[in-house]
């Protein structure tokens, strides 16, 4: 996404074209967790960090835990939906249940500087790259 | 390793309507709940990334339609690397009948979840009939 957009409709459409497109990347080919599992998970790369979004719409901040370590990030939780008991259901779409999902990155992360905001039914995790894995620029002597 | 069956995802339904839209942009179907209690009917709908002041609830003839815009600013600068989901907005529309009082609709949204709830009109609540002696 090398282009600058001008319409902002248009900018919108492009993401979404983009995100389509790199449905079939084989980039987490070592991840512990099959393709197609909860919560569904969106990975970025902003520099030279990466940022993780998964959408977990009407969780608690309790039922959730988030640990990173060296290139893996682990989020597992459990998300509820309940409803009354005198309430008679009509139709039923929204999924519920616990989850575990392992992700193996390519880069090591810095899990002292990990940042993890979880708004509007988004959780996103920005993950910062470790210092000592960014390339080093060698000076001929 | 749990013993519980692992949930599988289940893709995003895009919206198909007869009407095409003017502006580009993909629309999906939030997923809904819906259930009953005595005094009303209650609709949850799943739209993560909305926030409440993107949400824009009409009711027009009897066709309540729900809409809910992502702000896409804060993707401008990522590049996406490994992607499960799309982003895009919300839309559903529903046929409300006339068991519903209309004035009284509420709706509520909180962590990406809407809850709307439409009371029952005075007539359709249940009754208790006494048996005369």
């Amino acid at each position: 996404m090398a282009t600058r957009f001008t319409n902002p409709f248009d900018a919108l459409l492009e993401l979404q074209n983009a995100l389509e497109q790199s449905r079939f990347s084989d980039w987490l080919g070592l991840s512990t967790t099959a393709y197609g599992a909860f919560p569904p998970v969106n990975i970025f790369q902003q520099g030279d960090d990466l940022v993780l979004i998964a959408e977990l719409p009407g969780i608690k901040k309790e039922d959730m835990q988030i640990t990173v370590k060296g290139d893996q990030v682990r989020i597992a939780g459990s998300k509820k939906v309940e409803y009354d008991e005198k309430a008679s259901l009509h139709r039923r779409e929204r999924v519920e249940g616990d989850f575990d999902r392992t992700f193996t990155l390519p880069v090591q992360i810095n899990a002292d500087e990990v940042k993890a905001e979880y708004r509007d039914g988004l959780l996103a995790l920005h993950l910062p790259r470790a210092e000592q894995d960014k390339p080093r620029a060698i000076e001929i002597g | 390793m749990t013993e519980s069956k692992a949930l599988d995802t289940v893709e995003k339904k895009e919206l198909k309507t007869r009407e095409e839209l003017t502006t580009p942009g993909r629309y999906f179907v939030p997923n809904t709940d819906i259930y009953e209690t005595d005094k009303a009917l209650v609709l949850t709908m799943e739209m993560p990334g909305v926030e409440k002041d993107d949400l824009d609830i009409k009711l027009d003839r009897n066709v309540l339609t729900l809409e809910g815009h992502i702000n896409f600013s804060k993707y401008e600068n990522m590049k996406p690397l490994y992607t499960e989901y799309n982003v895009g907005h919300y839309r559903r529309s529903f046929t409300l009948s006339n068991d519903i009082d209309q004035d009284g609709i509420s709706a509520r949204m909180v962590d990406g979840v809407l809850t709307l709830t439409l009371p029952k009109a005075e007539e359709a609540q249940p009754r208790r009939i006494e048996v005369a002696s």
